[in-house]
């Protein structure tokens, strides 16, 4: 009966295996049977894995919307999607979403792109020498208790409201992760590695290149990815003190004029350029641990 | 007269390797004690020894990795030499040709390297990744490695020690034939008996940090060595007792493959 199952079902594996079945007798005393003749293919899907992944969002915002609708959800409290669409899009047209954007990026960009070497190039520092390592590592580790954002108002003290103080609050709060990951990477390297560098004649210049840095750069990508969550999160503290633009600023506003729209809108824009930046390091990791097997 | 000084002259310059009182404790415990060892161009040694016997200690300073040990050391400079460890010690995040050419300049590396891969059968291999290697291509990849400096020593560290006994005899063929090429002085540290036997010119013992046997193999036994040979047999029972281990009646079988698994010829 099963094997007549089988063949309407599957013809071909039936075909492959036509005897297989047909033999099945009774199990030996003691023996179970074991299960066989699954197919190797995993079943195909009937929405792409992509497709799906995103379909758990729509369906959280088409909930959202629904209650919303329906009266469940005040707009004092959370406004609803499509209201936050149609003032996303309004504000975009008028430029203040744009310009928000545009100064909130430039001040991550800039943090990042000081803060991220800065971490780096000092875990390169103290993973090598062992001056290095007395020197930097026994500071940054003490240091890294500080809580970042309690160091505002001193940078606010050395270096004014300005621009300076909130690009060096996301410096100061990037460069940690990325030091601390980089660090123990380098000190994880298997020491045969450099033995074999030595062996084949590598200068120190050398060994760094071909040996440290490729084999730090996965602990490096762990630094980097927190690295970035680390930025928005300091850019909307640091944007919320005398600032007069950006998304922090926005919100700020929009708390004083009891704008809840502008809030989420704020919201969500920061949940999609955590999403975008998120996307553009798990990139970076495909290109660059390409050597690593599964990727 | 003259032929005499001819002589002396090269017996003392012609050496690959010249190791004099050589020792090196870890705390108490002496690993090396007073190694005297010589080592000629193209000869190939293989140094056996029980673990934890110092052979490792021992190539390791002839590798110029461990300036810790007292005595003298003389080898060919560093160029000249090459290392083969037990792990084959790729760089995972560097192309197998990327592999062997470490440590050359870029441009004498590629025309040398696709040649080094080719000697050992990997031509096609060379743009993979190490991960993707098997045990033996990888160690094949190491051994490229090892050409490609063209060395007058080549130190080989348990080379062959991770891989399964098929694989190990299709390299003991390789290793034969590209030091019938190449013919660089080899050490080879083996814990295996049969792998001294088969490859090297000459068997020495290290116990206990001292070199307790230094045997010539007959010259007449000839490559490559077949273990159907009555010399094979009494070569190693020498070995075995001198490493303290009681023969029994039956070869392991784990080396007792039939004759039609020996290899015949290298596949490059």
């Amino acid at each position: 009966m099963t094997v007549v199952d089988r063949a309407v079902a599957e013809p071909r594996t039936a075909a492959k295996i036509p005897a297989a079945d047909a033999r099945v007798t009774a199990a030996p005393p003691g023996l179970v049977r074991l299960p066989t003749g699954s197919t190797d293919h995993r079943p195909r899907r009937l929405v792409p894995r992509g497709v799906e992944r995103f379909l758990g969002v729509v369906l959280l915002f088409a909930l959202w919307q629904f209650a919303s609708h329906v009266g469940w959800l005040s707009p004092r409290v959370l406004a609803a999607p499509s209201t936050v669409l149609t003032l996303g899009w309004d504000m975009l047209r008028d430029g203040t979403l744009g310009s928000a954007l545009w100064a909130s990026l430039g001040r991550v960009l800039w943090g990042m792109g000081i803060g991220v070497p800065l971490g780096a190039a000092l875990a390169v520092v103290a993973g090598l020498t062992r001056l290095g390592d007395d020197l930097v590592d026994r500071n940054v580790q003490m240091l890294r208790f500080v809580p970042v954002i309690g160091l505002e108002p001193v940078l606010i003290l050395w270096l004014g409201i300005g621009e300076t103080a909130k690009v060096s609050l996301i410096v100061i709060g990037v460069a940690f992760p990325v030091y601390v990951n980089t660090y123990s990477a380098i000190r994880q390297i298997d020491p045969g590695y450099l033995e074999l560098a030595r062996v084949v004649g590598l200068r120190r210049p050398a060994q760094i290149r071909r040996v440290v840095l490729p084999g730090a750069m996965p602990g490096f990508l762990v630094g980097l990815r927190l690295a970035t969550a680390v930025a928005w999160l300091l850019l909307v503290f640091a944007e919320q003190i005398n600032a007069h633009d950006g998304l922090g600023y926005l919100m700020i506003r929009a708390q004083t004029f009891f704008q809840s729209d502008v809030i989420v809108l704020c919201l969500v824009v920061y949940a999609v350029l955590g999403l975008v930046t998120d996307t553009l390091v798990r990139l970076v990791e495909k290109v660059v641990l390409r050597w690593q097997p599964g990727r | 007269m003259a032929a005499g000084s001819m002589t002396d002259e090269i017996t003392v310059d012609d050496l690959a390797v010249r190791v004099r009182g050589v020792t090196r404790s870890f705390g108490e415990r002496a690993v090396l004690r007073g190694i005297d060892l010589d080592i000629r161009p193209g000869e190939f040694v293989a140094l056996l020894g029980r673990s934890g016997s110092g052979k490792s200690t021992l190539v390791r300073a002839l590798a110029g990795l461990d300036t810790a040990v007292s005595g003298e050391i003389y080898v060919p400079e560093h160029r000249h030499r090459a290392v083969g460890f037990q792990d084959a010690r790729l760089l995972p995040w560097a192309r197998v040709i990327d592999n062997v050419v470490l440590g050359l300049s870029r441009r004498e590396g590629r025309v040398r390297g696709d040649r080094a891969l080719r000697e050992v059968g990997l031509a096609g291999h060379a743009n993979d990744w190490p991960k993707t290697l098997s045990g033996g291509e990888a160690q094949r990849t190491a051994l490229a490695r090892a050409l490609v400096h063209e060395p007058a020593l080549l130190l080989l560290d348990e080379p062959f020690g991770a891989l399964d006994a098929l694989t190990r005899i299709r390299m003991h063929a390789l290793v034969t034939e590209l030091c019938a090429r190449h013919h660089p002085a080899v050490l080879l540290v083996t814990h295996d008996v049969d792998e001294a036997v088969l490859l090297a010119d000459r068997v020495v013992v290290l116990t206990d940090g001292v070199i307790s046997l230094d045997h010539r193999i007959d010259p007449a036994y000839p490559r490559p060595r077949s273990r159907a040979d009555r010399r094979f047999a009494a070569l190693r029972s020498e070995l075995l007792a001198e490493l303290g281990v009681e023969e029994t009646s039956a070869p392991d079988p784990a080396h007792s493959l039939p004759p039609s698994l020996e290899p015949q010829e290298i596949p490059t």
